[in-house]
């Protein structure tokens, strides 16, 4: 009821005439809109004005040490340690979500106040500067509401991002006198750096009942799966310096570690990694007499050599992410950014939103007792793969690392794919980098499937008013085996097909379809009365086709049934004179493409020219009467990445008289027309999509010298 | 009409015009008109002081995360040791990697009792792995063991429950407090509550288990696997339903489920309301009452009624008609209809919340299932309503791949379950989440050959990438003669006469060494020969020398021209994972004796080319030497042309597609010997019959007949066409 996108119009061309009524409402409507429209302003140009207040119009004009402050008393309840065995149906209240048709959770964020204790004292800092991008970025969304009580997920504007500077007991007493706190249910919390001194906890140390937790630096004994989010921690660097990409290519170093303050233990096995292999190592390590103002996160230091840092970072294949105190590190921001792939050596660490991002193809992970072996492994990796390793981490960074606002939509985008799994993102949405996305095809029919034979195909006729020759065709076309059903699409709107009893008699079912409109689209309409997953479209002066020729063209579909299966075949080439692409139908040893005057294709690819047909090119065809079999072929081969099939040799199609040997007239106009058509196609697609081939199908004994009546197909090539 | 239509838009335009200059600023005031102002001035405020706030942490905070009081990284691993037992579980922590390093990833199994019955389920996975290409019978090499105890059915009441379980165990000196140890499970607890409990202490065992809960699962740690009957068989297994791809999905029912309905305990709460989103049309959901011993003691006011109602219907057919099907929990999690939902290709809608989906660790289940959640049940309709028909037919389609990649038979099932562990005792050196996920699925990946999606044959369109443009010539050479024939120097220069052609290997399986240097051909391209060891398997060893993509695997004997050698080639770019190539076979099914057999006839089809002449990608070689068992291998070593059929059923296997042959047979006597019947000596026809037992012993193993056939062979566009040759580009192939 609330999806009406989702169904699509199978009523077909007929109803073009209703459109015209509605147009009728559409224009009274807006008219009346109008003129009620200027009654109203009429009336409030003479109207008091007292809606206006100048308080409410402007954008509020505070400072964050302007917000209410909220004294918590000695006393007041501390919310339960965080629950271990939370998941989201034991602790998360769904019914606060709802059924939507966007399939958007609501997202309420709690104003701003400053936490004192009962002496006055202040319970941390107000609000630290990427708390605030990130709840502002929250706002900004598709998620937000202001309404707290269609809310689905709770944000408290407690800054609880770094423990360090909270003092906990007093936080969590803060928690839990938010209005809709009720043990932390549908409450989302973000922290980058949890735990402290001496043990290092991996999780936030605050009590927070059943709220969830965005951490950054999970573990696998706290990160509790499908509940918490496990986030990255992020580098005020991103923000500030700018690295441009850089492309694929040697880099100076293979191994770089740019951490500071590492552990004796790992510093000494790296050391000794160094003294293994050279100086394809780099170990670098806090500067130790930088010249004052120049800032030491700026610059990292090996022996005397002074380096930018996170520049650095680009002159190496891979860089050592290690552990500290903590699991997870800033500096795997850094290291994404320079598009350097990560080596990540922190025993139980979840990766950032690694419950959606494959960190497969973006990083290296090493157990922490094979750090001996890193050389051979990353050597081990080839090179094309590690170039493609550092542009996902690239991809990575950009997609969810640079800014507060990235991480905080990502947090919220994992939790909504949860609430509502049948509208969630993909894989390839969450982990293609663009390049990807715009290089790869993903086949809609991907599954290796050789259709029955018993289903049989339905031909579709296209016809104006050649009556006598549509006839011919028919009867030519009943006499293939594997025809189910025949549908003619009667595309005259100014004379009525003949009547039934002049009709040949055939085996199948025979369709008439009339249409609204002449229109060349009419023939890829995904009729309802096409039952079968096999589509003949072939034209009505195609009279030449033996029935051998027409039952092996479909059973060659039946083999490739994502392709387009058809006789005569066609080429594109690249005119290097005119810089342009050009049509081509002389005798070729190449085709790229094949007429669907006689083709065989899935039922599926006149749903994608219908409805899914990039740019106009559907309205381009239909307006210039020419094309439609071109625009067929740029779809087909774009979403399949596959080349078409051409079947059996060439021959006359028509007439036995015509000098021509097949296709539509072939003066000069024509070709012209035809080329413009790929230039046009070509540049709303972006792309080339069509493959050349130099073969074509024929039966396994074509011109064998074997005795005819035992071939499954004889009548081939006859002319 | 035409001037109507540009009269109203022109008033149109006016009016609004007049709205814009006269009333636009008080109307923008009104809170009608406003909305969306009046909720942007209630959003997060834009402080004026943002500017000023502090970083949440110190940037050098951040860059130097260390504390030099803390425990050494290796003291901190050592702690965790004896923290993180039991139940808390990491591979870090409970998994010794050392036993895995010197002889790779081998599994032992206890040898079975013979006063110790197992299961007819235990016992197919105890062949499984037995069957396995990780498999040892010798301890001290293993990696991983797995009890010969049946620990399937935990449940006491059950017959097949073994008792004293603890005991025996610690009597195993293997057992080592179950590091190291698999241990599968399909039934825990037992009426009422059906807990997570086994009766008996796994210690620092891994656990394969079905219907496992989310909560007690170790995650990286533990493998959920799933429920499947005693009847699942153990190898091959049956074919997914669909047969189609049809849009829209032109199926008789949306959503169905028929089942039972659980009065009481646990599992009730869901099984009890499905009822409510029956509406009798489209969405089918019937329940019974009808189960236990004492149901009547129970029984509610809608039993009768739907007790009749649920026999109306064919649960089969059910299941063959509908998009979608029910998957509630049981009295525990998982449920034998996942399987069979998911072979019908019968999308699973899944109510059962907490359940730790079978092998979720690397399967992409929001690609095949709809999770929903038992709380909201009767969200259901209304969101399966609302799945574009293109994504139902891609949810189809998932469910397909999945269950023939990872669920058809017992096999797969336990492979899976190997591989997951494989994949974690080196992370580095496993496969990413794409390459399960995608066909023709992570069992038939191999991680050693390559983790770089371009060196596989399978994913040059999604990765955007193709095949390299040439190929190795790989040269068997077996004759006794010791020096070089004719047919070979002619067949050495037609191919290194092909602008594709990389390099040439020979690979020398002869008694006698092979000729010096000097009496080999001058070619353009390097030639090099390898020293065969005389086995048949050896022709598809992945040796290093090849580098190139394409392999074109030859045989001294072969006769071709350069121009069949380019044409080929260029077909095969088109189609990199099948086999193209030149003289073909063709497999049947002889009624009469009841096996299948095959025939190098003149036929109009074809399923088999013959690796004597064909392309193929050298990943091939990898699958055939590393996946397939060392006993398959043996098998065909010593059956006569053998080789050549286990090459053409691992790749059917693998494609699920036929061969490519291209061009017109050969007139003349092909290479092959002879193999009609009782024309060829005695001799032949033992090499007949051993090929027909080749083929039939090879079906059996894969419990299946993977070959399909093929009614089409490609040529050359202008291929015998009536145009001068001199515009062909391949007119030597008219010959």
């Amino acid at each position: 009821i609330m999806c009406a996108s989702a169904k699509y119009n199978t009523r077909g061309p007929a109803l073009i005439p209703r459109m015209k009524t509605k147009h009728r409402i559409y224009y009274i409507t807006l008219f009346s809109i109008v003129l009620l429209g200027l009654i109203a302003t009429g009336m409030f140009q003479f109207w008091p004005h007292s809606i206006e207040s100048s308080s409410d119009w402007t954008v509020e004009k505070r400072s964050v040490h302007d917000v209410p402050v909220v004294k918590l008393p000695g006393d007041s309840p501390i919310p339960e340690r965080g629950d271990l065995s939370c998941r989201m149906h034991t602790c998360f209240d769904v019914y606060r979500c709802g059924f939507n048709p966007k399939n958007k959770i609501k997202v309420y964020i709690y104003s701003l106040k400053k936490y004192v204790d009962e002496y006055g004292t202040s319970v941390s800092n107000t609000i630290s500067r990427e708390y605030n991008e990130l709840l502002t970025a929250i706002s900004d969304s598709e998620f937000y509401t202001d309404d707290v009580n269609r809310a689905c997920l709770f944000v408290p504007s407690i800054d609880v991002l770094n423990q360090n500077v909270l003092r906990i007991k007093e936080t969590a007493q803060a928690l839990a006198q938010l209005s809709r706190w009720d043990r932390g249910t549908n409450h989302l919390l973000f922290n980058m750096l949890p735990g402290g001194p001496p043990d290092y906890n991996t999780a936030l140390d605050v009590p927070r009942d059943r709220a969830l937790l965005a951490g950054g630096g999970f573990s696998t004994w706290t990160y509790r799966q499908g509940y918490d989010v496990s986030i990255p921690v992020y580098s005020p660097l991103s923000g500030e310096v700018d690295l441009p990409e850089r492309g694929p290519g040697p880099r100076r170093y293979f191994i770089l570690s740019s951490q500071m303050a590492l552990h004796p233990e790992y510093r000494s096995e790296l050391e000794a990694l160094q003294a293994e292999n050279g100086e394809s190592v780099l170990i670098l390590d806090k500067c130790t007499n930088l010249s004052d103002g120049v800032p030491a996160v700026r610059k990292r230091c090996y022996k005397n050599q002074v380096f930018d840092y996170p520049q650095v970072l680009q002159e190496s294949t891979f860089c050592v992410v290690l552990r500290g105190a903590r699991l997870g590190q800033a500096v795997l921001s850094d290291v994404l950014q320079a598009g350097c792939v990560p080596v990540i050596i922190a025993d139980s660490y979840i990766l950032p939103f690694s419950e959606v991002l494959d960190w497969k193809r973006a990083s290296v992970v090493i157990p922490e007792e094979k750090m001996p072996e890193m050389y051979s492994i990353l050597q081990s990796i080839p090179q094309r793969q590690i170039e493609e390793m550092q542009r996902q981490a690239r991809w990575f960074w950009e997609a969810y690392f640079r800014s507060m606002k990235a991480i905080a939509l990502a947090t919220l985008q994992i939790i909504n794919d949860r609430i509502y799994p049948y509208a969630a993102i993909s894989y390839e949405e969450w982990n293609d980098p663009p390049a990807v996305k715009w290089s790869s095809v993903s086949n809609p029919l991907f599954l290796p499937l050789i259709p029955p034979q018993s289903q049989g195909f339905t031909a579709i006729v296209l016809t104006y008013d050649r009556v006598e020759s549509l006839f011919r065709v028919i009867t030519e076309v009943s006499k293939v085996p594997s025809l189910s059903k025949l549908l003619v699409v009667w595309n005259n709107q100014n004379k009525n097909p003949p009547e039934d009893s002049l009709w040949p008699k055939i085996r199948v079912p025979l369709k008439v379809v009339r249409t609204a409109e002449n229109k060349l689209s009419n023939r890829f309409f995904p009729y309802d009365e096409i039952e079968t997953e096999a589509v003949l479209a072939i034209d009505d002066d195609i009279i030449m086709l033996t029935s051998d020729e027409l039952q092996f063209g479909y059973e060659v579909w039946r083999e490739f049934p994502d392709r387009l299966v058809g006789y005569p075949g066609r080429l594109h080439l690249w005119d290097h004179e005119m810089n342009k692409w050009k049509y081509e139908s002389e005798w070729t040893n190449e085709v790229s493409m094949v007429l669907t005057g006689a083709a065989f294709y899935h039922k599926y690819f006149n749903y994608l020219y219908t409805y899914k047909m990039p740019g106009d090119i559907k309205n381009w065809v239909d307006a210039h009467m020419n094309c439609e079999d071109i625009a067929m072929n740029f779809l087909v081969a774009n979403v399949t990445g596959k080349s078409v099939i051409k079947v059996t040799p060439r021959k006359k199609f028509k007439c036995p008289e015509c000098t021509a040997i097949d296709g539509l007239s072939l003066d000069q106009t024509h070709m012209v027309e035809r080329s413009e058509c790929i230039n046009k196609f070509a540049s709303v697609f972006g792309t080339m999509p069509l493959k050349v081939v130099e073969h074509r199908a024929d039966p396994v004994l074509y011109k064998d010298d074997f005795p005819e009546k035992l071939k499954s197909f004889p009548n081939i090539g006859s002319l | 009409m035409q001037t109507r239509k540009k009269y109203i838009f022109l008033t149109f335009l006016a009016s609004w015009l007049l709205l814009f200059f006269f009333g636009g600023d008080q109307l923008r005031r009104l809170p009608f008109f406003s909305g969306r102002k009046a909720e942007a001035r209630r959003n997060w405020p834009h402080w004026t002081d943002r500017f000023l706030l502090k970083n949440f942490a110190d940037p050098e905070e951040l860059q130097r995360d260390g504390d030099p009081s803390l425990l050494s990284p290796r003291e901190r691993r050592a702690a965790w040791l004896s923290i993180y037992k039991n139940s808390r579980c990491r591979m870090e922590t409970c998994f010794d990697f050392s036993r895995c390093e010197k002889n790779g990833f081998k599994i032992f199994t206890y040898p079975r009792e013979r006063d110790q019955p197992i299961s007819e389920s235990y016992g197919k996975i105890l062949t499984s792995i037995e069957r396995s290409r990780y498999y040892t019978p010798d301890p001290k090499q293993a990696c991983l063991f797995v009890l010969s105890i049946d620990t399937l059915d935990r449940d006491h009441l059950s017959r097949q429950y073994v008792r004293n379980v603890d005991e025996k165990i610690r009597g195993f000196p293997l057992w080592n407090g179950g590091r190291n140890h698999l241990i599968f499970n399909l039934y825990s607890g037992t009426w009422p509550n059906y807990t997570e409990d086994l009766g008996f202490d796994i210690g620092q065992a891994m656990l394969a288990k079905a219907s496992f809960d989310t909560e007690s699962f170790r995650p990286g740690f533990d493998i959920s696997i799933p429920l499947f009957s005693k009847d699942h068989p153990q190898r091959g297994g049956e074919k997914g339903w669909l047969y189609q791809d049809s849009i829209p999905p032109k199926k008789k029912y949306l959503l169905v489920f028929k089942g039972k309905r659980y009065l009481t305990g646990i599992g009730s709460g869901t099984r009890n309301a499905l009822h409510h989103i029956h509406n009798g049309k489209d969405i089918i959901s019937l329940t019974t009452c009808k189960h236990g011993k004492d149901w009547e003691k129970h029984k509610d006011t809608r039993c009768d009624k739907d007790n009749v109602d649920y026999e109306k219907f064919d649960y089969q057919e059910l299941l063959r008609n509908s998009t979608f099907c029910i998957v509630p929990r049981g009295r525990r999690l998982g449920s034998f209809r996942f399987l069979e939902a998911l072979q019908a290709a019968c999308i699973p809608v899944l109510l059962s919340d907490g359940w730790e989906l079978p092998f979720a660790e690397v399967i992409d289940w929001g690609k095949a299932a709809v999770v929903g959640s038992e709380r909201l049940l009767l969200q259901i309709p209304s969101a399966v309503r609302c799945i574009h028909p293109e994504s139902v037919l891609a949810f189809q389609q998932q469910t397909q791949f999945l269950w023939d990649a990872y669920f058809s038979s017992v096999d797969k099932i336990v492979h899976t379950t190997l591989e997951i562990i494989k994949d974690r005792l080196s992370p580095h050196h496993s496969r990413s989440r794409f390459l399960w996920n995608t066909l023709p699925g992570g069992l038939l990946v191999l991680p050693d050959f390559s983790t770089h999606l371009g060196n596989f044959p399978f994913y040059y369109l999604q990765h955007g990438s193709s095949p390299s443009g040439k190929f190795t010539a790989f040269i068997r050479v077996v004759s006794q003669a010791g020096s070089l024939s004719q047919p070979i120097l002619r067949l050495i220069q037609a191919v290194s006469g092909s602008q594709y052609c990389a390099q040439i290997l020979v690979l020398w399986s002869c008694e006698k060494p092979p000729p010096p240097s000097g009496k080999w051909p001058q070619t353009t391209v390097p030639l090099t020969i390898i020293q065969g060891r005389r086995k048949l398997s050896d022709r598809f060893f992945p040796y290093t020398a090849i580098q190139t993509d394409a392999v074109l695997s030859l045989d001294e004997h072969t006769s071709l021209s350069t121009s069949e050698v380019d044409f080929a080639f260029v077909v095969w770019r088109s189609f990199p994972e099948r086999i193209v190539g030149f003289p073909t076979q063709s497999h049947f099914w002889d009624p009469e004796q009841g096996r299948w057999g095959y025939t190098s006839r003149w036929t109009n089809e074809l399923s088999i080319v013959l690796t004597t002449a064909a392309f193929y990608h050298r990943y091939y070689h990898s699958l055939f030497t590393e996946y397939l068992p060392a006993g398959l291998r043996e098998l065909v070593d010593g059956l006569a042309a053998c080789e050549d059929i286990l090459m053409n059923i691992l790749v059917a296997a693998v494609t699920k597609l036929p061969p490519i042959k291209v061009t017109q047979r050969k007139q003349h006597k092909d290479t092959m010997p002879q193999q009609v019947k009782g024309t060829a000596g005695a001799a032949g026809s033992r090499r007949f019959s051993q090929q027909q037992d080749c083929l039939n012993q090879l079906v059996d193993w894969f419990g299946y007949m993977p070959l399909v056939s093929s009614q089409l062979r490609l040529d050359p566009v202008l291929f015998k066409d009536q145009v001068s040759v001199l515009r062909k580009k391949y007119p030597r192939l008219e010959k």
